[in-house]
């Protein structure tokens, strides 16, 4: 969740959600997103909503699992009965600052509340530096199934660029562990276009991480966020941030690398083996639903967006106090809706159906392929590598609302 | 408490010489002739405290100043012309102070008011000596036959050196050292003798008080209450309030509905007479119906023969004005008009340019004319504007003897062409001596004919040269002010037109024609103009999704090309739950940005990028 929350409508205190909204669950998966908004430093180019925990007192941790219970609650009430929930994913902040106990507890309490599918995917982020064998064991036993480490990159230099403390080695054995406590699916977090990341550094980073045989991977170019250290010192130019080219060229190394090895792109920056694409991400992206729990938190239920307050204070606050933690919601227009699943469907290697597409869309749609960027096939539009790297500016130049 | 009678003299009810009875014997009408700075405005504000036409109490500094600033924003009439009484060895007299426009290089403006004067005080800085554009007034004013007083001001000044500038004065004027005046306008010293002087050495106005009357308008200023205030002097004979009058070049007849003076606030009259100088108003509402240069006489009792007027003004230099938001195209539309009411000169023609949407070709006087136009327009009106590049009027000559008159370069025609003719003028150019070299250089690389040189003073020259217009209306004058380090002035005047090799020059991209960027320029400089264009013009196109040509072509041919290499990566890394929502209103916002693209050759240009590219350039 980087940046500021978007502007939006008041959410009511009770957090009730409108019947055409709640008629929506019967329609598309339900997943269940958790935020753990701890770190045990922050980076320098990060600017998600995480906190450093060590700055909190000592019942911050404590404050925060029983709010999030709370909301967990509010969510069964709100939703009523609910669907079989599809997927679950821990993300951070830093999933694994919490004692492995606490985060098989919270997985329990989410089993408690609503009924999990019988092969649901259930992931946590974790640092490769906060793991150990038997932690992983303990998550797998408690039914977790997918893993993702951010390894970053396999170049010591550029991991102090940006101030992550792992070594690459330590990326080695976390992966041996997980796949020995039996993760089903391990993946693993590349960034790449860190300033004085050369093209060798890169194809290092790549290569090392392919050795680990992951099942998944999410590579993604170095976005500078503005307000965080890392800005600061682009700004002052002592680090040079890679021009826009440089991260083409980059994204269609990796992309070549990965593919050589089974390892398809699905989506503009997750590529994966058959059969091991994330399905909880793919809710996202395809505009189904789930409750995001924990501070900061983003939902979706049936064209209803709406994100909790940010800092786990406030965020304990209201639902101690009863109220929705959500600090916002939006319900979104027809044409929202429609250029949501345009810039979200360019986005995957599946495309996106023809009939999605307004008549007059449909006639930009040679112009795209006359400049070799999509290409139509079984009636969906599909980008092509050189496509997927202008995927934005497509979204904007195609959807006429 | 004793009680005080009130002194207070208004001085225009105690005048012993009213207006309409005023024997011309009597009379002077007189200008001063000065460049910026030479502090025309402190001797005029030191007469009227002299004269007693502003008390000290209402005087307030630079008191013509104040009235440049309401002329401006069109509220009160403008102080064209002041009547002050003067009283000299026991006599009194009337003095006419006629205002000279302030942007001296208007020479047509100034020719104006020269007609209506018998003398003009040259008036020059005594630590700067002339600057040409006053010596090109100056000649004007010898040309009409004014007796010219010369005058030194701010000898104050720890930096005057009034010895070196009187010799250099007397030498133009073709008097002596000993006649030329030295003042402070700002301590006053030497006004007084000067205000003497103007009666003993100007020659009073010569006319018949008995023949029908004639006036010549020198100007014509749109009030907003009034309507139009017709500025004139009185030739002739005389003219009444309640009259029918006679326009002359119109035969358009109208009621005086008020004559007056000036002095320094319009006061009324019953009418005004032969030498005067005053104002009248009839209810037009357009200055084009009382046009300046024309003759006014009596309906009742018409002259025969007006007096000789003016040339109408012809605009010299064309730019088209676009409003950067297009909506704003009606506003600019009505922000011209109004500006017409009081500017003759001005002319516009609406046009639409493929790159900068619906705007006008507007005509101007000059460079000047079309800086303050352009600046009252923004500031005055709000407007945000983009102008062209300045162009000349070209006439074309074609094969088959056609001729085609050229005010938008995209106008230029195709192929099939005899000759083409160019403006030209003659530029005089003061400057010391140290840098005769470098504008000699200025002026050939202008494609300059030199006509003469002549030393004013052991140190100062007059440079002359016939130099095509196009070549001064660009960066001309900056270019002479920043290699004489600020020392040179300039002032030029038509000299008719030349032909030239001239050549229209086309910036392409993607392969079509910008027309905001078409130029005619001389063939020899082409290469040179196309190249820096599209040099400039890459920096300033953001990439596209594809590679966009810019070319700059002569006809078929091109003679530059630069590259806009096609953007390759515009999408963001990471779309997850929480980044939808703000990814959704980013590019709502982008979207909404796209509007404001022009597009050109399916190439989108934001707006900006017009405006840089047709910003004069440092390049250039």
């Amino acid at each position: 969740m980087p940046g500021l929350p978007p502007d939006g409508a008041p959410a009511p205190a009770d957090g009730a959600l409108p019947e055409h909204a709640l008629s929506a669950l019967s329609k598309a998966p339900f997943a269940i997103y958790l935020h753990v908004p701890f770190c045990a430093a922050r980076c320098g180019y990060c600017d998600f909503n995480t906190y450093v925990l060590s700055a909190f007192g000592p019942d911050a941790l404590t404050a925060y699992l029983s709010a999030v219970r709370r909301e967990l609650d509010l969510a069964a009430r709100v939703l009523g009965k609910v669907p079989k929930v599809t997927t679950v994913y821990f993300g951070g902040g830093t999933p694994s600052m919490l004692p492995v106990g606490e985060q098989a507890a919270l997985l329990d309490a989410i089993r408690q509340r609503f009924p999990l599918a019988k092969n649901a995917e259930i992931t946590t982020e974790a640092n490769p530096e906060s793991v150990s064998p038997m932690g992983l064991d303990m998550l797998a036993m408690a039914g977790f199934n997918r893993i993702s480490f951010g390894m970053q990159s396999a170049v010591p230099k550029t991991l102090a660029t940006l101030e992550r403390n792992h070594t690459v080695g330590r990326v080695f054995e976390a992966v041996e562990w997980a796949r020995k406590a039996g993760f089903r699916s391990v993946s693993l977090d590349l960034i790449y276009g860190t300033p004085g990341e050369a093209e060798s550094d890169w194809r290092a980073s790549v290569e090392t991480a392919l050795s680990m045989k992951p099942d998944h991977i999410s590579a993604y170019s170095l976005t500078v966020e503005p307000g965080t250290r890392l800005a600061g010192r682009v700004a002052s130019g002592e680090l040079d941030a890679p021009d826009e080219d440089t991260l083409a060229d980059y994204y269609t190394l990796a992309d070549g690398l990965f593919d050589s090895v089974g390892l398809h792109p699905y989506e503009i920056s997750n590529w994966a083996r058959r059969g091991h694409q994330a399905k909880h991400n793919l809710v996202y992206w395809h505009s189904g639903n789930w409750w995001g729990i924990g501070p900061g938190a983003h939902s979706h239920v049936g064209g209803v967006r709406w994100w909790n307050l940010r800092h786990p204070r406030d965020y304990a606050q209201a639902l101690e106090a009863g109220r929705s933690p959500a600090q916002a919601r939006e319900e979104l227009t027809p044409e929202q809706t429609h250029l949501e699943r345009v810039m979200l469907g360019l986005r995957l290697a599946e495309g996106l159906a023809m009939g999605e597409l307004t008549p007059a869309e449909r006639k930009r749609v040679p112009e795209l392929k006359k400049h070799g960027f999509a290409v139509v096939d079984a009636d969906r539009l599909r980008l092509t590598l050189s496509g997927r790297l202008l995927a934005d500016a497509i979204a904007r130049d195609l959807v006429s609302v | 408490m004793t009680f005080r009678p009130l002194l207070y003299r208004c001085p225009l009810i105690d005048m012993t010489l009213k207006p309409g009875s005023t024997d011309p014997a009597l009379i002077r009408n007189f200008c001063i002739i000065a460049h910026i700075d030479h502090g025309k405005s402190t001797l005029a504000d030191r007469m009227l405290q002299l004269t007693g036409v502003v008390d000290e109490r209402a005087m307030r500094a630079q008191y013509l100043d104040r009235m440049d600033i309401e002329r401006e924003r069109g509220i009160t009439i403008k102080s064209q012309a002041v009547r002050m009484p003067w009283r000299k060895d026991g006599q009194d007299y009337v003095l006419n102070m006629i205002d000279t426009p302030g942007h001296v290089d208007f020479t047509y403006e100034v020719s104006r008011s020269l007609a209506a004067c018998e003398g003009a005080v040259l008036l020059v800085d005594a630590a700067q000596g002339i600057e040409a554009q006053t010596l090109a007034n100056l000649y004007l004013a010898l040309e009409a036959d004014l007796h010219i007083v010369p005058v030194l001001n701010k000898i104050d000044l720890p930096s005057a050196q009034p010895a070196k500038y009187a010799a250099e004065i007397a030498h133009l004027v073709g008097c002596d050292v000993a006649d030329v005046f030295q003042v402070s306008a700002k301590t006053g010293e030497g006004v007084r003798e000067l205000l003497d002087s103007l009666v003993e050495l100007v020659p009073p106005p010569e006319g018949d008080r008995t023949a029908p009357a004639r006036a010549l308008i020198f100007d014509s200023v749109y009030d907003t209450y009034r309507g139009v205030v017709t500025y004139v002097r009185v030739v002739d004979g005389e003219l009444s309030h309640r009259e029918r009058v006679l326009m002359m070049s119109t035969q358009a007849t109208h009621e005086t509905l008020e004559v007056g003076v000036i002095s320094p606030e319009p006061v009324k009259a019953d009418s005004i007479s032969v030498g005067e100088v005053g104002y009248l108003i009839t209810g037009v509402k357009e200055v084009r119906q009382s046009r300046v240069g024309d003759t006014v006489t009596a309906a009742s009792r018409p002259a025969k023969k007006g007096l000789a007027g003016y040339r109408q003004p012809r605009p010299m230099v064309y730019a088209g004005l676009y409003p950067i938001d297009g909506a704003d195209f009606p506003e600019l539309r009505e922000a011209l008009d109004k500006l017409q009411l009081n500017d003759a000169a001005l002319s516009y023609e609406p046009e639409t340019s493929g790159a900068l949407g619906f705007g006008f070709r507007v005509g101007f006087l000059g460079l000047l004319h079309m800086e303050i136009v352009r600046e009252r327009l923004e500031r005055e009106f709000g407007l945000d504007l983009i102008s062209t590049a300045p162009n000349v009027v070209y006439r074309v000559v074609l094969e088959d003897g056609a001729e085609v008159i050229v005010t938008n370069p995209s106008e230029f025609p195709e192929g099939k062409i005899a000759e083409v003719y160019e403006p030209v003028v003659r530029a005089t150019i003061l400057s010391p001596t140290d840098f005769i070299g470098t504008i000699l250089e200025l002026c050939q690389t202008r494609r300059g004919t030199q006509l003469g040189m002549d030393y004013l003073s052991s140190d100062r020259v007059e440079i002359r040269y016939l130099l095509p217009l196009s070549e001064i209306v660009f960066d001309f004058f900056d270019q002479l002010k920043s290699r004489t380090k600020g020392f040179a002035s300039l002032d030029y005047d038509e000299a008719g037109e030349q032909a030239s090799k001239l050549v229209k020059v086309d910036v392409l991209l993607n392969g079509e024609p910008v027309d905001a960027f078409s130029s005619i320029v001389h063939a020899d400089a082409a290469y040179n103009y196309g190249v820096a264009m599209a040099r400039k013009l890459k920096k300033l196109i953001p990439r596209q999704q594809f590679e966009v040509p810019i070319q700059a072509a002569i006809g078929a041919r091109v003679i530059a090309r630069e590259t806009v290499r096609a953007v390759r990566k515009d999408v963001l890394a990471k779309c997850y739950g929480g980044d939808i929502t703000r990814k959704r209103k980013l590019l709502e916002k982008q979207k909404e940005g796209k509007k404001r693209m022009k597009t050109v050759g399916r190439v989108e240009v934001p707006q900006e990028a017009f405006v840089a590219a047709l910003s004069t350039s440092e390049e250039s």
